[in-house]
């Protein structure tokens, strides 16, 4: 738009630094700060209408905007990758927004906004998850009620959970949610850890990292302060396990990452990689192979994003 | 050929820039101007700003332009852009029974005081396709002026009624309490009849059409009336703190609907009318007396009805009517879910394991 035209909006132009307003900022630090003080109890929040749709992560770019400072350094992942196209644009709103700093290595990012994912990387104490969060509450699909959903977390009357993981071991002989797998926050709430697979779960207990959750159409806020104690449901017969593969990531080999299978012909012929792009990406410039490194069905196009 | 793609950034910049393109047309056809839309498209412009809760129609023109039409994107580009504008204050309750009435139609009286106004209505064209407006006309229509002008005393029906006391007053409630304002504030339930108003008038057309229309057809049967439908200006007046009165900014057009509904009376309230509310920017009729229906709907248990149905139950009308809310959450499903999918399918594959060492035993014995 040239200058002439925007002239004809007043006030148009010119957002606040990271696009909230601060007293929106600091009524979102106060709900920040009563989650952390509650670890896993879902905060109401006055949550804004943000220029991305919701659903599409505004709540956890709320939360990212009220805590990020001028001197942050940003990474966004959307399944594990820097490069999906809603990181990308969630990255670009916060490079031009709040003019920060960006990168793709987890190391060396402050803030790290994600979606369905937890880097493999251990997170450290100076850095801060913060997770996008569709559905808050982890009894929705069992009691649609929000007014009954609040009671059984006011009294800690979770048997209807217990029930449904049981009625899983009668039916099916195992426990059949394979992501947003709940868990019990510091011996009391339980929790929707948002859609990460349930083989991120264990990365949650006794974190390091301070981790935010922010649920912008639901307008609730969640935490997990660092070092505190994060069970996946289970029970003793039936302990909680993860998601294993029978072939290590074709590119770099790792055995111990969560891998997203990738479909190479219309044969039937697969291979699985590392779905956290960047653990992938470092490990392969130490000089790691997997089976599949020189076969060239697997050309890895360095391209356009321009970060730190 | 499996390609770890880099380069989103590069395709969302290109798709942007089709949309641009596409959005555009044909080069050798006229750029629509914002005052075509407000002037010829005015019933988009009236949606795009009550659902988008913000009067002004240059902005909603061009939020509906640059959404190409779409009337969901436009409201969401509105909403997106109200919410950055600062707030100075809550100006004075309009004053819809001062109302300079362009519309006025009662469907439970024949004649009333100030009588029946039919105005600019769809009701009683008969729909057939005008070929004539295919092409410009060349003189522009005139309507012809009636001999008297609008009579300003135009007592609004429901006072008539409320004289005998056949109908439930419209009193604010105890001590005139601040309306919500669910834009700052989350919601919680049960919620007050000025949030579920307000969530009403934001809530999306199609939805609480849909929602008065079953109450109609018996999923929450409650016999409605239009006492009284009015569109037209009326003064918006806001109390600056350095003066200490009211000073008038200027007029808004809103559509207002009374819906007045049998109540047969319990314990507590005698047989009497109770009334459904219904309000809007601009010329919106029909959301008008479709969010009466559901105002009216929603008020079941304070009268002691039984809530069987959806248009009664708050919490499901609430948390559903909102099409920014809806829109985003439907189409998140087009973002990337491939983790899940990869966790969902290795949990598959092993149920399905399970079952065919099942069967082969099964087979065995």
């Amino acid at each position: 738009m040239s200058a002439r035209k925007r002239e004809a909006w007043d006030g148009e132009t010119g957002y606040n630094f990271a696009y909230l307003d601060e007293q929106t900022k600091r009524m979102i630090r106060r709900c920040i700060l009563k989650a952390v003080a509650v670890p896993g109890y879902q905060v109401p929040f006055g949550s804004r209408e943000m220029p991305l749709p919701y659903g599409w992560g505004t709540g956890g770019i709320q939360v990212t905007a009220s805590i990020i400072g001028r001197d942050d350094i940003l990474k966004v992942i959307d399944q594990g990758s820097d490069d999906t196209t809603n990181a990308v644009s969630i990255r670009a709103f916060f490079a031009k927004t709040a003019n920060v700093a960006t990168t793709e290595e987890t190391s060396k990012a402050s803030v790290i906004q994600t979606r369905h994912r937890i880097p493999e990387q251990k997170l450290r104490a100076d850095q801060i998850l913060v997770y996008q969060v569709p559905n808050p509450e982890p009894l929705r699909f069992l009691e649609p009620r929000e007014t009954e959903c609040r009671k059984v977390h006011a009294y800690s009357e979770y048997g209807v959970m217990q029930v449904k993981l049981y009625e899983d071991i009668a039916r099916f002989g195992r426990i059949t949610t394979a992501y947003a797998y709940p868990v019990r926050v510091n011996d009391r709430y339980i929790m929707d850890p948002s859609p990460i697979p349930k083989f991120d779960n264990p990365k949650m207990d006794n974190s390091s990292a301070l981790q935010l959750f922010g649920a912008g159409r639901e307008k609730r806020l969640y935490a997990i302060p660092p070092y505190t104690k994060v069970d996946s449901l289970d029970f003793e017969d039936h302990p909680f396990d993860i998601e294993t593969w029978d072939e290590p990531c074709g590119l770099c080999g790792a055995t111990d990452s969560f891998l997203d299978e990738i479909i190479l012909d219309d044969q039937g012929s697969r291979m699985f990689a590392c779905s956290d792009s960047n653990f992938c990406g470092e490990r392969r410039a130490e000089g790691h192979t997997g089976p599949m490194t020189n076969d060239p069905a697997t050309r890895i196009e360095e391209g356009a994003s321009k970060n730190v | 050929m499996y390609v770890a793609v880099k380069g989103g950034e590069a395709a969302i910049e290109n798709a942007h820039q089709l949309l641009a393109e596409e959005r555009r047309g044909d080069p050798n056809v006229a750029e629509l101007e914002l005052a075509q839309i407000d002037e010829q498209l005015g019933l988009a412009v009236d949606r795009v700003m009550t659902e988008g809760s913000l009067y002004d129609r240059r902005l909603a023109a061009l939020a509906f332009k640059q959404a190409c039409g779409d009337v969901i994107e436009a409201v969401f580009l509105l909403r997106a852009y109200r919410t950055t504008l600062p707030r100075f204050g809550s100006t004075e309750p309009i004053d819809t029974a001062h109302m300079d009435v362009l519309r006025r139609i009662s469907a439970t009286f024949k004649d009333l005081p100030g009588g029946q106004v039919l105005g600019p209505t769809f009701d009683y064209t008969h729909r057939l396709i005008d070929f004539d407006l295919a092409e410009p006309s060349e003189e522009p229509p005139v309507a012809p002026l009636a001999e008297l002008p609008v009579d300003n005393a135009m007592p609004r029906v429901n006072e008539l009624l409320e004289v005998e006391g056949l109908l439930e007053p419209a009193a604010p409630s105890d001590g005139d309490p601040e309306p919500f304002d669910l834009t700052r504030e989350p919601i919680s339930f049960p919620a007050g009849r000025d949030l579920r108003l307000q969530n009403l008038a934001r809530g999306d057309e199609g939805f609480l059409l849909a929602l008065a229309y079953s109450t109609q057809r018996g999923f929450g049967r409650n016999h409605p009336f239009v006492g009284e439908i009015r569109m037209g200006e009326v003064a918006v007046e806001f109390v600056p703190a350095e003066l200490g009165f009211a000073v008038e900014f200027g007029d808004i057009t809103v559509s207002e609907c009374q819906m007045v509904t049998q109540f047969t009376g319990s314990r507590e309230a005698p047989p009497q009318f109770t009334q459904g509310y219904g309000l809007a920017f601009g010329f919106c009729e029909r959301k008008t007396m479709a969010m009466a229906l559901v105002d009216r709907a929603l008020r079941a248990e304070e009268f002691g009805e039984a809530v069987e149905y959806p248009a009664q139950d708050e919490e499901f009308v609430l948390s559903h009517s909102d099409n920014v809310e809806a829109q985003g959450f439907v189409s998140h499903l087009k973002l990337p879910h491939y983790v899940d999918f990869q966790a969902e399918l290795t949990l598959v594959r092993r149920l399905r394991a399970d079952y065919e060492q099942a069967h082969r035993q099964e087979a065995a014995e």
